[in-house]
């Protein structure tokens, strides 16, 4: 029961916690307490240093926007968009509610009225950005998975190909997402036109510019690692005389998938990179449009505001970082 | 068992030996090297690793090559797996030319070269399906579960084969390439990376599940014991560049063998002293 506890710990990238775990089944206290000063002392006073910095430098830069926010007054806006997002909430099931309450009585007149149902109209909150933020990488991610990989095996298991790709891959590859935005801007405003209302025009924007700045290290480390494979292992799939697919589906994948997960985890991270700066420049509802309507908007809150963005997008990097890490670690056969 | 030798009695043996192989009957032979030759290209020119080898190896027989490293062994190895292109000569499995590789010819690799994602049995399991692929599912497991419980490793089946230490791994290994019914068994160094002590127990194995099935056997080692023990023959290449099969010993021991019977026999280090003063020269 420890023991698994533990094993999930590490697994989840929540090792810190380990100590906790250990101390709570009464190993040497001494000990324990000593790991756990490392493992979260020492962060947790560079944090405290980096806030006390912070809020002193804050208050001698002036802007126009006024003092530049120090930690309180960023943990006071945090509170308040927590507060106008649950406010909003309030509102849309209440509407939903007299809706609801109004349809039933038109219906109990007369059962043959035709009723319509309208969605809240009330404005995005700040969770509703990042939830759109998320979804939106998310596609980015996977249409890019979806070109990187195949390409990927197929450079890894032919020279001539790689050979043949190579400069596309690396000139490509350092394009900004600034540059790429016009271009898909256009050609999905050009090809994009049926309207079916799956997804919006700025939503596709932003996830296929995602898509092509976070394929590379994808694409490059699939290729890399087919390249790559235990050439024992491919003399075994030789005197099996395997079919090439079940090569590469029993033997080259599986042999290739830590270094795989090692080029996603990479690729994701640079995808929310790049998102915010997609979603500042398309207008897709996100993260990157909250602080580019924040920069607009101008009031004595907005930079704090804005701070609270900065580091929500840290945060969820992080978390999406350690997602992978732990996906990583499961897939991983050493 | 037989009679004692004299050191000069192997040694006037060499020809005879030479030539009773060429006199060899084809239907007895099984696998037929005829003036093999392998050629590296490098930078400084041609290398030629063999020159005119001819082997020829009995149906159901044990041999053994030794030489020195670097003399070509797991190149002649490599070329019968059809796993290195030939470049001069032929080589015939059942007097069909081997153009390439194949279930037919079982490998036993140095390093176990398991897959470390599957689990003993499914590692296998996988060469079965290519080789009886009109089996049911519980036949082939079965042969799966024979053959990992004729090495000994009936309880661990399902153990990952990254969790099997390098001993078990190469029981693993053992059990895939018999378990393909190959019609010979090719053994490149296969204990050369365990510990004196594994490697004792794994010869042991091999030799109870060889006995079983008497599939002819193509070894390479370096260990003159090992060899000793194992062939009915053991093949002494000449050092290279172009290669050659420098002299043959006959093991006469009986078969099944018993190790301690062996060390205790006199002309084992008749024959034990004739390899390391061929190997030395």
């Amino acid at each position: 029961m420890k023991a698994k506890a533990i094993q999930l710990l590490n697994y989840s990238g929540f090792s810190w916690a380990v100590p906790i775990v250990k101390l709570a089944s009464g190993e040497d206290i001494k000990q324990q307490f000593t790991i756990l000063w490392k493992r979260i002392g020492m962060p947790f006073c560079a944090i405290v240093l980096f806030l006390f910095l912070w809020s002193v430098a804050a208050k001698n830069v002036q802007t126009s926007l006024g003092v530049l926010p120090g930690p309180v007054m960023v943990y006071h806006q945090a509170n308040v968009l927590w507060q106008e997002h649950m406010g909003e909430r309030t509102k849309a099931r209440e509407f939903y509610a007299r809706q609801d309450a109004r349809n039933t009585a038109i219906l109990q007149q007369n059962p043959d009225a035709t009723i319509k149902t309208v969605s809240y109209p009330g404005k995005a909150t700040y969770i509703d950005q990042i939830i759109t933020s998320l979804k939106t990488v998310f596609m980015g991610f996977v249409i890019a998975s979806l070109i990187a990989l195949p390409i990927g095996i197929l450079c890894g298991s032919s020279k001539n190909v790689m050979t043949a790709l190579n400069p596309i891959i690396q000139v490509l590859k350092p394009v900004s997402p600034l540059a790429w935005l016009p271009i898909v801007t256009m050609v999905i405003s050009a090809v994009y036109t049926t309207n079916n209302g799956w997804f919006e025009k700025s939503f596709i924007i932003s996830a296929l510019t995602v898509s092509l700045c976070s394929l590379w290290p994808t694409l490059l480390n699939t290729a890399m690692g087919v390249a790559s494979v235990n050439t024992d292992y491919i003399n075994v799939a030789r005197v099996l005389q395997l079919s090439p697919f079940k090569k590469t589906t029993k033997v080259v994948l599986p042999a290739t998938l830590p270094l795989i997960f090692t080029g996603l985890r990479i690729s994701l991270g640079v995808g929310w990179m790049v998102l915010i700066a997609a979603e500042m420049l398309a207008q897709n509802p996100g993260l990157g449009k909250f602080v580019w309507d924040e920069f607009q908007n101008g009031s004595s809150d907005s930079l704090a505001r804005i701070m609270v963005a900065v580091i929500t997008i840290g945060l969820i990097g992080f978390m999406l970082d350690q997602l992978m890490v732990a996906l990583q670690r499961l897939v991983s056969f050493e | 068992m037989i009679a004692t030798k004299s050191r000069s009695d192997l040694k006037q043996n060499r020809e005879k030996n030479l030539r009773e192989m060429e006199e060899m009957s084809l239907r007895e032979v099984s696998l037929d090297i005829k003036n093999l030759t392998k050629i590296y290209p490098t930078p400084k020119g041609e290398y030629v690793v063999l020159e005119d080898l001819n082997l020829r190896v009995r149906e159901g027989e044990f041999i053994s090559i030794i030489g020195h490293s670097g003399c070509g062994k797991t190149t002649l190895l490599t070329m019968i797996a059809g796993l290195n292109e030939i470049t001069g000569g032929q080589i015939l499995l059942n007097e069909f030319p081997i153009t390439g590789p194949g279930p037919d010819r079982g490998v036993i690799f140095q390093s176990p070269s398991l897959f470390p994602w599957m689990t003993a049995l499914e590692n296998v399991l996988l060469g079965v399906r290519q080789v009886f692929p009109g089996g049911s599912k519980k036949e082939q497991q079965d042969i799966c579960k024979y053959y990992l419980s004729k090495v000994g490793l009936e309880d661990s089946f399902f153990k990952k084969a990254s969790d099997l230490s390098q001993g078990m791994q190469q029981r693993v290994g053992i059990a895939r390439a018999f378990a393909l019914k190959p019609k010979i068994l090719l053994l490149d160094e296969p204990f050369g990376m365990l510990d004196s002590l594994t490697r004792g127990e794994l010869q042991d194995v091999l030799l109870d599940v060889w006995n079983r099935e008497k599939i002819t056997a193509v070894q390479i080692t370096h260990d003159v014991d090992e060899a000793i023990f194992l062939a009915d023959r053991v093949i002494m290449m000449t050092s290279g560049p172009k290669a050659q099969v420098g002299d043959i010993l006959k093991i006469e021991f009986d078969r099944p063998r018993d190790r301690k019977q062996i060390l205790e026999h006199v002309d084992y280090y008749k024959y034990r002293e004739y390899l390391i003063d061929f190997l030395e020269h």
